[in-house]
């Protein structure tokens, strides 16, 4: 097996780890279903207030591309269909049943069925949004051969769930996915495994597949920055890629026949009293979760009282989803973090500041580096214009020259853009670099603009 | 120090829009963020984010010109009793250098920040950090007995023209600090130039210095086949005359390290700016005939003039030096080469550093445009190939 080196990248260390264990499963009494977690997707409801759903059942469809299908996680009824501005579709909310009833599909016999009989079965069951292709970072075209399908067996970013405890019993289930998926390609299906750990994963036990160990700090578990090594993008390319959870997923509905999105979800952040993992669908109350990892508002590191921030996904990539909110479609994690709402009396001019950790050896985080640190929401700073030069190439590990990259899209250059890698890149590729940019740039929020350009252009 | 967010929040509603001094408010945003980090909370995807922001950068590179600046005053003070050949101890020297620079760095600070807060307010921005260290280099780069008057002048050409058209910080081509001193070259020379201004008082009571004392920097007394210029260890530690903050090398290296150890500037263009100059330094020594200036030993030329100041504080400078990091150092490369050159071949002028870094300044995006253009066809090349 191969193994590629990866230097570039930074390992953050943060408190509220989750432990490896299950806290509990989570049976919701409520879940909700958002077309915002689907990129570039417009939504077409299917269903009413007061219908019956089954698991599995879809709840509504892509406008632009109707065959695409969005289900439910459980049966239940539609409590209620939550719209917000111009009538824009917010969430579709299910009180679910006690005994989840699932929509019954054929089970397939993957070794004999053709790429149409599991598209159908994917296409029906909601799954297929599970399915995310490169460049863009959107729902792949059932139309589509890509040119690979990359898998990353694993989650560098901070606080992330630990893909070989949530995937412990699934590698069944994944060979079947795997398997299936491979008649979608003309090329190989990549398994990237981490190489501190990877021999121990359960995708490890994968066969049908190109596996290859990546070692490195962190983005090297982003399965972006996995392609750009493996197989890079060029104009024209696509490259598909499934999270392992997902894969799971649809190993159970071509086996069994029934769309079971349960998960191993990491429940973690500063802010979690008892980390861990809890057992539940996609769309659950992140309060819930809350309650079963016990966090409450205290104060933040200063002593000042602060409340939580809820985060459907890792600190580094995931969506602010409030109080209110719930587990995304794509996510198993969630974090919990304190508002970082205070102000720091010459914050910036401190010799020592040990509570803040900072990649930069202007503070003195380097000092312990396994320090884990209570990280919270504040910005540390104001905007300014790019002005450090090297800091970003520092912790972005591809071919790429990110700052280009990201003056092209503020320029709305296409050529430019096409030419410093758009088709490479999504928001989680650049995270670190908005991580540690002292000008305090939101440079996702850039990339995601320019891969809107790149689809209004392309549409 | 609770007292500064309460006095900061009892004065915050004049100073708000709809506030009787809310045409100010850039201004006193300034402020505000100077004495305390803001409580802004993040509202992307990206949840925490790192300690570090650009008032800390600045900060360290301030550090960082610290032991050069305190150097510089204690040298004023020795150059100037030297040169009157006063009996004056430490004290007494660095008194009068602090008396001579105070004036520099107020004018410095005062014309170039009231532009920037000017012009800030004017565009409704926050006031950029930049500044915090331009204004004290250049000071550190000027003759210490330039009038007040050509350096407010200078400073308020270099923040104009070198940065504020452009868009302020980050958006500048030219090293602002670096064309107030150009500005100053070419629009004053006779301030800059000559052998009478590197000592504090040396042109205004010519009569009264000492026989023998000449006030000519070395690099001018070995360009010009003077007698009597100064070993390499002296020039080393720097009690020679010359710019303020530019005579010690030694000085200089302490900041150098602090910049390289803290990751704030690029130890690459450091390092290929000194074998620049070290290698069209030995192409001379190897083609000249003894004597001449050309077979000047090429170390001399690290801790004479500018070189070390401009190699450290202002080729470095992130904005106005190459972005790409084999475009560092290809630009570092060519400074150092081009200031030996102009050196050698330029008898108006012997310190090629200022318009060597310029040059290549002007230059950097072209460099940059090169690298980045290999990077295009390698990928298109990866498209095809495969």
């Amino acid at each position: 097996m191969e193994t590629i080196r990866l230097h570039k990248g930074l390992d953050l260390h943060l408190k509220g780890e989750a432990q490896k264990k299950v806290l509990q499963t989570l049976v919701p009494e409520v879940v909700s279903v958002k077309p915002s977690d689907f990129r570039n997707m417009v939504p077409k409801l299917l269903v009413a207030e007061g219908d019956a759903v089954k698991a599995g059942q879809l709840l509504f469809q892509d406008k632009k591309r109707p065959q695409i299908g969005f289900s439910s996680p459980v049966s239940g009824k539609v409590k209620a269909i939550v719209r917000g501005e111009k009538r824009k579709l917010l969430a579709v909310e299910i009180a679910a049943d006690k005994e989840t009833q699932y929509v019954q599909f054929e089970p397939l016999a993957i070794s004999k069925a053709s790429r149409q009989e599991i598209q159908k079965v994917l296409l029906e069951s909601g799954l297929w949004a599970g399915i995310i292709q490169r460049p863009y970072g959107i729902i792949a075209n059932p139309e589509d051969t890509p040119k690979a399908i990359v898998i990353s067996a694993f989650n560098s970013a901070p606080l992330a769930a630990d893909v070989n405890f949530t995937m412990k019993n699934e590698a069944d289930a994944i060979q079947i996915a795997v398997d299936a998926l491979a008649k979608f390609t003309s090329g190989k299906v990549y398994v990237n495994l981490n190489a501190e750990n990877g021999s121990g994963s359960p995708l490890n036990l994968l066969r049908n597949v190109e596996k290859t160990m990546f070692k490195g700090p962190h983005p090297a578990g982003n399965v972006g920055v996995q392609i750009n090594h493996l197989c890079p993008i060029g104009k024209g390319e696509i490259v598909w890629t499934v999270q392992p959870h997902i894969l799971a997923a649809m190993g159970k509905l071509l086996s069994k026949g029934i769309c079971d999105v349960t998960r191993l979800v990491a429940v973690t952040g500063p802010r979690a009293v008892n980390p861990g993992y809890v057992k539940c669908v996609p769309g659950v109350a992140v309060k819930d979760l809350k309650a079963i990892a016990g966090a409450v508002d205290t104060e933040d590191i200063y002593g000042q009282p602060t409340g939580v921030r809820y985060v459907s996904g890792n600190p580094l990539n995931g969506e602010n989803v409030g109080e209110d909110g719930s587990l995304g479609f794509y996510d198993d994690s969630v974090t919990f973090l304190a508002e970082g709402n205070y102000r720091e009396i010459f914050g910036w001019a401190k010799i020592f500041r040990p509570k803040k950790f900072s990649m930069s050896k202007s503070y003195f985080s380097w000092l312990c580096p396994k320090k884990q640190y209570k990280a919270d929401t504040n910005v540390n700073g104001g905007e300014r214009a790019f002005i450090v030069s090297d800091v970003y190439g520092k912790v972005l590990p591809m071919d790429i020259y990110p700052v280009y990259l990201l003056k092209a899209i503020l320029a709305e250059d296409i050529e430019k853009m096409e030419q410093f890698g758009i088709y490479e890149v999504i928001g989680e590729d650049f995270a670190l670099c908005e991580y540690v940019d002292p000008s305090k740039i939101e440079i996702q929020k850039i990339i995601d603009k320019g891969i809107d350009l790149m689809l209004k252009e392309m549409a | 120090m609770n007292w500064i967010l309460k006095t900061i929040d009892k004065m915050k509603p004049t100073f708000s829009k709809g506030g009787k001094l809310g045409w100010l408010h850039s201004t006193f945003d300034a402020f505000e963020t100077f004495a305390a980090v803001p409580a802004t909370t993040t509202s992307g995807r990206v949840h925490i984010k790192d300690a570090v922001d650009i008032k800390r950068v600045m900060i360290v590179v301030v550090m960082a010109l610290m032991p050069a600046f305190c150097f510089g005053m204690w040298n004023t003070g020795d150059q100037h009793s030297l040169a009157f050949g006063l009996q004056w101890g430490f004290w007494m020297k660095v008194w009068y250098g602090f008396y001579r620079i105070l004036p520099l760095i107020l004018v410095s600070y005062i014309v170039g920040l009231g532009i920037e807060f000017a012009v800030a307010q004017v565009r409704g921005h926050e006031v950029n950090e930049g500044y915090l260290v331009t204004g004290f280099i250049i000071p550190l780069i000027m003759p210490i007995d330039v009038p007040l008057w050509v350096l407010g002048l200078a400073v308020a050409f270099a923040v104009i023209f070198g940065k504020e058209i452009f868009g302020g910080t980050g958006m500048n081509i030219w090293n602002p600090a670096l064309l107030a001193r150009a500005f100053v070259f070419f629009a004053y020379p006779s301030t800059i130039t000559g052998d009478s201004v590197w000592v504090g008082g040396l042109g205004k009571h010519a009569d009264q210095v000492i026989d023998g004392f000449s006030g000519a920097t070395p690099l001018a007394q070995v360009a010009d086949g003077v007698a009597g210029a100064p070993d390499f260890l002296q020039m080393f530690i720097g009690n020679i005359p010359g710019s303020v903050g530019e005579t010690s090398t030694i000085a200089i290296l302490l900041g150098a390290i602090v910049l390289i150890w803290t990751g704030v500037a690029s130890w690459k263009i450091m390092v290929s700016c000194v074998a620049g100059a070290l290698a069209v330094g030995f192409l001379a020594n190897g083609l000249a005939e003894p004597g001449t200036f050309a077979a000047y030993p090429a170390v001399k030329h690290l801790v004479m003039g500018g070189f070390a100041f401009g190699a450290v504080f202002m080729a470095t400078d992130p904005v106005s030096s190459a972005q790409t990091e084999t475009g560092k150092w290809i630009y570092g490369f060519l400074i150092g080469a081009m200031c030996v050159i102009l050196r050698l071949f330029n008898p108006g002028y012997r310190e090629g550093m200022m318009l060597a870094i310029l040059l290549m300044n002007t230059m950097a995006p072209l460099i940059d445009w090169c690298v980045v253009r290999k990077n295009i066809r390698r990928r298109e090349k990866r498209a095809v190939a495969k």
